[in-house]
């Protein structure tokens, strides 16, 4: 067995463990962070470059996990996101009053996403992949459920119409090619009608997922209702899922089908993305609300980096900061909704004129919040900037100016409305309710917002790390 | 401590801000003796660079921070000529904002951030290449949006949403020109300054006026020069540090930078661009002291001084003449230490008897001495009067203006003078000479609360600024130091 086969099984294990464990199930968190933790770290720093077989069935038989730079930042970022939301759910369990019931379902569902997750980001079969897609999803629901049952409805229909999409895509490949790995695809496939009505299909089947406007409508509902941790893994991680199968399919599988048109369709769509995300999101009147549009923002920019990063000569910057776009997103993502959360508990009420007085309450989850909202700005120092000057970069080197424009245009969008917020924050209010908060719910979202912060310089480490076995770098990765 | 002094200089805020914000507000004793401690060692190291750098020696801290972009502090005259001065402004203004504020609520909040912005100044300054400066310019901005905000009211959260949409506005238009630079020169490193012959004149003009564009955002020209005035909101020391040490500074020290190190001298001449900067930097100089002359509000005058003064700076920089540069670069140290003073003594005439319209300065003098003996020192140097130091700058200004045949910038350094003698000598008339309104404190009743520390850092500025004036021949006097740094950009 390799690390590799862990990295899925473990988390599996410790959900059946959850299941068994009854009311004790929260604990475990306290071994799986540890476990997952080491897995992360071993897959960033020492795992070979080599793909590995599980079962070492050959292809097209065997099922391929290719630990590439894509699969161990998402990994990595995974396993910080999960174990520090984990660790804060732990001390402050995500439950209605009286309802411990609910609080017992998280933990079967946290796994269940990390199982879905790592299994995603690390295959490169097609069929695997819808596997895994379906795995995030469910948990997506029922952990969007926990919040409201009419958004997690919603949601669970689009998200099925989403999964029947891309499965009739896989489908049709199999019937054309007569495979479905990444790989093989990439050696055979043919710019013919099947198969881009396969990639179409698999596309806008993977875009209701991640939600890219106008297929987002799912998402503010659903993240803004479900309790803080749920939500912060929901845009933290389950949008991700979505955005990784479209960089397998769209760079690796298919880069002879895909054209530039096709390319700017998703572009465009991302870059109304951003605007779109952004204007709702200063329009918003409750806090939670407001941070889950701006995960519609920020989606955007993953794909307004698809046309940046096939129109380059050299596509290593753009890669980079679209890698290090989406890892800083999941970082700082998860810490402002843990931190709203926690504001949430003390402030008088839901909208963002109740959070007066909270900066002197809780100085530390408001540092926390701002921190998260400077690098979702894109404001430097963070991640969050690194990310964007790379494409910022690649995007007036291309003369590209129209997406250079929509991505400094969305960073000051989000800075009139987080710093709504934030202002709200400091000024006078109501005195907030004691908030019952322990210390180690206030430290998970200042270390994700830290975190989110210090990876912007980081840059070069990361730059290296995104390039492992990069589609560019190698187009069609040879089998072993 | 070789190579890592510069960041040292960097790392201690950090110590300094991460204890005040961990610190209880019981332990303020504590906190205030880290802050202090901690400028006072900074202090030390910068006298030991200003040593070394006397030598000869450029001390430089690289690492790569994206593929082909490093991040580089980098310790060349001119970055020492403004750490310097924010270093030791800092130690006074960390002194005069403890007793300041004495047991004032969120102090933890206002010292960590307080840190943060003098480590984005010192930063901005140390900066070897634009990105580097694009990084603690914008942490600058973050920095001080709590400061501006410190009192939580209305006033205080409009102004520093006023003070958000200007800077981050001027942010984004230079962040733009530098990627723009970039996308066609590669990275940009001070120390290095690329050749830019091959540019059209067209691109360059303009990639320029992005750049000055942003920048005169924080350095507070016409017509970008609107947050400056609401920003009056935030308490004294805060005043003081956006006036003297941090943000309008480094806004001009920008454009100072890109002037001299991104385009050089030679370059911005031939473009023609420094002829239409200076007329810009012209009209500020008067719209400022014309408005100034319009407030009856103590702090407003005082902001709207600023705008004036600030584009002294600039008009050197652009005057290119050898004269000019460096009374441009002399006037950055000068106008720090002669602001921070009156910013320093208004405050505490706020904090110690109310005042803060000028109708109220009547007989303030009696009252206060020492805090208007300084006050009058900071003004009588605003106006250019002799031996205080803004007489120098005004002087090298004036010479370098005829020097670069640019007579009518006499005339406006003449005209702004006399404005500046219209709106300062009147406070000066009320102070001295007329008596104190009827209900206003015993002198006697005064002195059993008096604070010395809330005089004393305005009367060392003070001194400094006579200093700085009377001794300025010497080779260790801020012109000296300026006319050293100015040699370099000449040669």
């Amino acid at each position: 067995m390799s690390p590799l086969d862990l990295l899925v099984a473990v988390p599996l294990g410790f959900m059946l463990a959850t299941l068994l464990a009854g009311r004790a199930a929260r604990w475990l968190i306290l071994l799986a962070v540890p476990a997952m933790a080491g897995l992360a770290f071993w897959l960033v720093l020492v795992s070979p470059d080599a793909a590995y077989l599980i079962g070492h069935w050959d292809l097209p038989l065997g099922i391929l996990l290719r630990p590439d730079g894509v699969a161990r930042l998402m990994v990595a970022a995974t396993a910080l996101v999960i174990g520090a939301v984990g660790l804060h759910a732990l001390v402050d369990p995500p439950e209605k009053a009286g309802n411990a019931a609910q609080a017992e379902t998280f933990w079967p569902l946290i796994y269940l996403l990390w199982a879905g997750a790592n299994a995603g980001f690390l295959t490169t079969d097609l069929f695997n992949l819808y596997v895994t897609l379906e795995m995030v999803s469910l948990a997506a629901v029922a952990l969007a459920a926990m919040g409201s049952l009419e958004a997690a409805l919603r949601y669970f229909m689009i998200a099925l119409v989403g999964s029947l999409a891309y499965l009739l895509g896989v489908a049709l490949l199999v019937a054309r090619y007569n495979t479905v790995d990444v790989t093989l695809l990439s050696q055979v496939a043919q710019p013919d009608l099947a198969t881009m009505l396969a990639l179409g299909l698999m596309t806008a089947g993977l875009l209701i997922k991640a939600a890219l406007f106008p297929m987002h409508g799912w998402l503010p509902p659903a993240h803004a209702a479900a309790p803080a941790p749920a939500s912060a893994l929901l845009s933290a991680i389950a949008v991700k899922l979505g955005f990784v199968i479209l960089l397998r399919l769209w760079f690796e599988a298919f880069p002879a089908v895909t054209g530039q048109p096709a390319l700017h369709v998703l572009g465009g769509a991302g870059a109304l993305a951003v605007i779109y995300g952004s204007v709702q999101a200063m329009r918003q009147q409750r806090l939670k609300a407001l941070v889950a549009y701006s995960t519609v923002a920020q989606v955007g920019y993953l794909f307004l980096a698809f046309p940046l990063v096939a129109g380059a000569p050299d596509p290593s910057g753009a890669w980079a900061g679209m890698m290090m776009h989406a890892v800083a997103h999941m970082l700082a993502k998860a810490s402002m909704f843990l931190a709203a959360g926690l504001m949430l508990k003390a402030a008088a009420g839901h909208r963002i004129g109740d959070l007066g007085g909270l900066a002197q309450a809780m100085p530390m989850t408001v540092t926390s919040f701002g921190l998260a909202a400077v690098s979702l700005m894109g404001l430097p120092p963070s991640g969050g900037f690194t990310g964007k000057f790379l494409l910022l970069n690649a995007a007036i080197a291309q003369g590209a100016f129209l997406y250079a424009g929509v991505m400094i245009l969305g960073g000051l969008l989000a800075a009139v409305y987080f710093f709504r917020a934030l202002s709200a924050c400091f000024g006078a209010g109501p005195a907030p309710r004691e908030p019952a908060i322990r210390g180690v719910c206030t430290a998970a979202p200042l270390v994700l917002a830290g975190l989110a912060i210090v990876i912007g310089f980081a840059g070069s480490a990361l730059d290296t790390l995104s390039a492992i076995a990069a589609p560019w770098a190698a187009p069609g990765v040879a089998a072993p | 401590m070789m190579t890592f002094a510069p960041l040292l200089l960097v790392l201690l805020p950090v110590v300094a801000a991460l204890v005040s914000f961990a610190l209880p507000e019981r332990l303020s004793a504590w906190r205030n003796g880290a802050n202090i401690g901690v400028a006072f060692v900074k202090l030390l190291v910068v006298a030991y660079l200003l040593l070394q750098a006397q030598a000869g020696v450029v001390f430089e801290w690289r690492y790569e921070f994206l593929p082909g972009y490093d991040f580089v502090l980098r310790l060349d005259p001119l970055a020492l000529l403004f750490v310097t001065l924010s270093v030791f402004l800092w130690l006074l203004t960390t002194i005069y904002a403890i007793a300041y504020f004495d047991r004032g609520p969120n102090l933890p909040r206002f010292f960590g951030f307080f840190n943060l912005c003098v480590l984005a100044a010192t930063g901005v300054a140390m900066s070897g290449t634009a990105i580097t400066f694009f990084l603690f310019y914008e942490l600058l901005t973050l920095a001080t949006w709590p400061l501006v905000t410190h009192r939580g009211d209305d006033k205080s959260l409009r102004a520093g949403q006023t003070y958000l949409t200007y800077t981050l506005a001027g942010s984004v238009t230079f962040l733009a020109g530098i990627l723009w630079l970039q996308s066609l020169v590669g990275a940009i490193e001070f120390s290095a300054p690329a050749n830019l012959g091959a540019i059209p004149p067209l691109t360059l003009t303009l990639i320029f006026i992005l750049c000055i564009g942003g920048l005169g955002v924080k350095a507070a020209i016409i017509p970008f020069h609107g947050w400056l005035p609401e920003a009056m909101a935030a308490p004294a020391p805060v005043s003081a540090l956006l006036h003297a040490v941090a943000v309008v500074k480094a806004g001009a020290f920008g454009i100072v930078r890109v002037i001299y190190d991104v385009y050089g001298i030679g370059t911005v001449a031939e473009l023609g661009l420094g002829v239409p900067l200076a007329a810009l930097a012209s009209a500020t100089i008067l719209y400022g002291s014309a408005r100034a002359l319009m407030q009856s509000d103590l702090k407003k005058r005082l902001a709207y001084s600023t705008v004036s003064q600030v584009s002294y700076i600039v008009l050197g920089a652009s005057l290119v003449g050898p004269f000019a540069v460096i009374g441009g670069l002399v006037h950055l140290v000068h106008q720090g230490i002669m602001k921070i003073t009156l910013f320093m003594c208004a405050g505490a005439l706020a904090n110690r008897m109310g005042i803060t319209a000028i109708a109220e300065l009547d007989g303030a003098g009696r009252l206060m001495p020492a805090t208007m003996a300084a006050f009058s020192v900071g003004a009588l140097g605003m106006i250019g009067m002799p031996p205080v130091a803004g007489f120098i700058s005004k002087w090298y200004l004036g010479v370098g203006a005829l020097q670069s045949d640019a007579a009518w910038a006499v005339a406006v350094l003449a005209g702004s003078s006399l404005l500046n003698a219209a709106y300062f000598l009147p406070l000066l008339y009320r102070a001295w000479l007329l008596p104190p309104p009827p209900g206003r404190p015993a002198i006697a009743e005064l002195a059993t609360t008096r604070d010395r520390m809330l005089i004393l850092p305005a009367v060392v500025t003070a001194v400094v600024s006579l200093g700085a004036g009377i001794f300025a021949s010497l080779s260790f006097s801020p012109l000296g130091w300026a006319t050293l740094v100015g040699q370099g950009y000449l040669r």
